[in-house]
């Protein structure tokens, strides 16, 4: 069974309705329970449960730190190129929007790296636009060969690929996958994808399982919350965690819970469908922590310092420092054309935020993984 | 005479050994490692950062303790057996835990992917220590390949539940010619001293300290149980009786 049966079967399923008569005592109830099914998770993504989330927020601290510890791993993402074959509306890297479409050379790739790996992060997340022409496998396995110098895990934010692919990638040295299916409503999906290969949304929501499949060590999805019914986007996001999580037990699974941000760029008139505010983004993580309590989620810095200080011990486990969202950001720096993909609300430099992490009382986790090439006899 | 234990040719005299991998920062494991006097202590070949001095937990570790790394992350034989290579070529000694673990959801242990494991490593030259599964037959096959201790769960990774396969780890310590050393699931010191009082060779903890409010203090805490745990096993304990022993006997006229 492909996850796409499990969409279409909650397609049918009146949400609202059920919403509409969850009670306080039965989400008193859930968060009382040791184990949740996929109901329970959905009760706790409802307008009920937002007057739960104190003890939603107990509780999830509890099986955070039991499964994972007093730490928080971090990562940073490295963009390679910005050309994009997409017209999405939301994002500054659609082809419809005017700018310099740059593609990092081996050698700048190496002088990013070397500036990313002088901050002590061993995790990195390299990222391109959504172009197979402009950054072809050949290309990510060359970059690759460059980074495995500098870090310990490598894992990869590009355009889905087929399972063969993705284990050319993983024999490369990449050992991460992330892919978000920016929205599980298929017909938002439609509309926000105006043209471009991303229109295939079955595509797309098959393609974490190949990069299982393939070989991915971990493998981390999302939702870009906004686009759709965030509540319902949070829905599936978790249902597709816990199918990854069963169907894929050497897998370690995680969400990403990033939310719409504005971005520079021509195209401006796109409207999100929802806000989501930092009350509901809490909900979200909660009941998913609730729901999965050995899954992994991790927050961006499209966060703002604040919210992100505050949300350690809630559900995170995870998050980007010292974040830059161009291409050759780095080596870039304060340079004109230095066009990110999206704004980011927290620029605290790695230190700052290793600073900040220490003073919650929680460790940063800079190395959380060991490159092991095994002998094929 | 000192109790001790001999795994791998050295002495121990502290049977409880201190897992790395959640305390809050990693001061906290040199202060927890001081209160505790833990000997033996287990750190994730993944997490070490062998290049940046500050990052790198072993610098938390002191010089005197025996370090035991963990093949953390591996999913099959030959990748503990890869992570076991890459721990000894850089410096780690040659004591490891083994830990194979494909099931990222509960954490539990592969013990036909153990028993591999043990059998590569016991013929390189490793002292092999496998985290696993309290199965009689697995136990005795590590034994056979050379195992210098097994290392049952009380209950899931980090869940505190205790010694919920309690009979058992009493089967192995029973039946094994090895140390018995209890791995994961241990919560409180009182869990701990009960495997002791059972007769378990050490006891290994991690969560329950790295996650109390007070890492340092809970360390001393479980040494003192694991202290008292022992004691008692060597003190023999009186055994429990059925029914009450009435100071005036019903059955009395019978003599």
């Amino acid at each position: 069974m492909s996850f796409y049966e499990l969409v279409q079967k909650y397609r049918e399923f009146p949400v609202e309705e059920f919403w509409g008569k969850v009670t306080d005592s039965q989400v008193e109830k859930i968060i009382a329970q040791d184990r949740l099914n996929t109901l329970d998770f959905l009760a706790l993504l409802s307008e009920k449960a937002q007057n739960y989330l104190e003890p939603m927020a107990q509780k999830a601290h509890r099986l955070t730190v039991q499964n994972f510890g007093k730490v928080i791993f971090l990562y940073t993402p490295m963009y390679l190129s910005n050309y994009c074959a997409n017209q999405c509306a939301y994002c500054g890297f659609s082809a419809l929007n005017r700018m310099p479409r740059k593609k990092l050379s081996l050698s700048q790739v190496e002088e990013e790296a070397r500036l990313i790996a002088a901050t002590g992060l061993r995790h990195i997340l390299i990222l391109t636009g959504e172009s197979r022409s402009k950054a072809p496998i050949s290309y990510l396995k060359e970059c690759v060969k460059i980074l495995k110098k500098y870090f310990s895990s490598i894992s990869i934010e590009i355009y889905p690929l087929e399972t063969e692919e993705y284990r050319q990638l993983v024999d490369a040295g990449v050992d991460g996958l992330t892919i978000y299916q920016e929205t599980y409503d298929e017909l938002i999906y439609d509309r926000v994808h105006l043209k471009g290969p991303k229109k295939n949304y079955r595509f797309r929501l098959d393609a974490p399982e190949r990069g299982a499949r393939a070989g991915m060590r971990s493998v981390n999805i999302g939702a870009l919350l906004g686009l759709g019914d965030w509540r319902k986007d949070a829905f599936f996001t978790g249902l597709h965690a816990h199918y990854l999580q069963n169907k894929y037990l050497d897998v370690e699974i995680s969400v990403s819970l990033p939310r719409l941000r504005s971005y520079p760029g021509t195209i401006k008139e796109f409207k999100p469908y929802c806000q989501v505010n930092d009350k509901e983004l809490v909900q979200f993580m909660l009941a998913l922590r609730l729901f999965l309590p050995r899954c992994g989620i991790t927050i961006s810095t499209r966060e703002a310092p604040d919210f992100r200080d505050n949300i350690i011990g809630l559900g995170v486990t995870k998050m980007s420092a010292g974040s830059v969202t161009a291409v050759g950001g780095r080596i870039n720096r304060g340079k004109e054309n230095n066009i990110p993909q999206f704004d980011i609300l927290d620029e605290r430099s790695v230190s700052e935020i290793r600073e900040m992490i220490l003073s919650k009382g929680y460790q940063p986790v800079f190395k959380d993984w060991h490159p092991i090439e095994v002998e094929v006899s | 005479m000192t109790d001790e234990l001999v795994i791998g040719g050295k002495k121990l005299t502290n049977r409880l050994f201190l897992g790395t991998g959640k305390f809050p920062s990693k001061k906290m494991i040199t202060e927890a490692l001081r209160r505790s006097g833990a000997q033996v202590v287990t750190v994730a070949l993944r997490r070490i950062d062998f290049e940046a001095q500050e990052e790198n937990v072993l610098n938390y570790i002191p010089k005197d303790c025996i370090l035991m790394p963990n093949t953390s992350g591996a999913r099959n034989a030959e990748e503990a057996v890869r992570i076991a290579e890459i721990a000894r070529a850089a410096g780690c000694g040659n004591w490891v835990k083994i830990e194979v673990i494909s099931d990222n959801k509960y954490l539990l242990p592969d013990n036909y992917e153990t028993v591999k494991a043990t059998e590569i490593l016991v013929k390189k030259g490793f002292v092999v220590l496998p985290y696993m599964h309290p199965d009689l037959m697995v136990a005795k096959r590590l034994q056979e390949a050379g195992a210098a201790a097994v290392m049952p769960l009380g209950s899931p990774i980090g869940s505190n539940r205790g010694l919920k396969t309690k009979e058992m780890i009493r089967i192995l310590i029973e039946e094994i010619d090895l140390p018995v050393i209890v791995d994961a699931g241990i919560g409180r010191p009182s869990q701990a001293a009960e495997a002791m009082e059972m007769g378990a060779a050490a006891v290994l903890v991690n969560t329950a300290i790295a996650t109390a409010d007070d890492p340092p203090a809970m360390a001393e805490a479980f040494s003192l149980a694991v202290q008292a745990g022992r004691k008692a096993f060597l003190a023999g304990p009186g055994r429990i009786k059925e029914f009450a022993e009435a100071s005036s006997p019903l059955t009395g006229f019978l003599r």
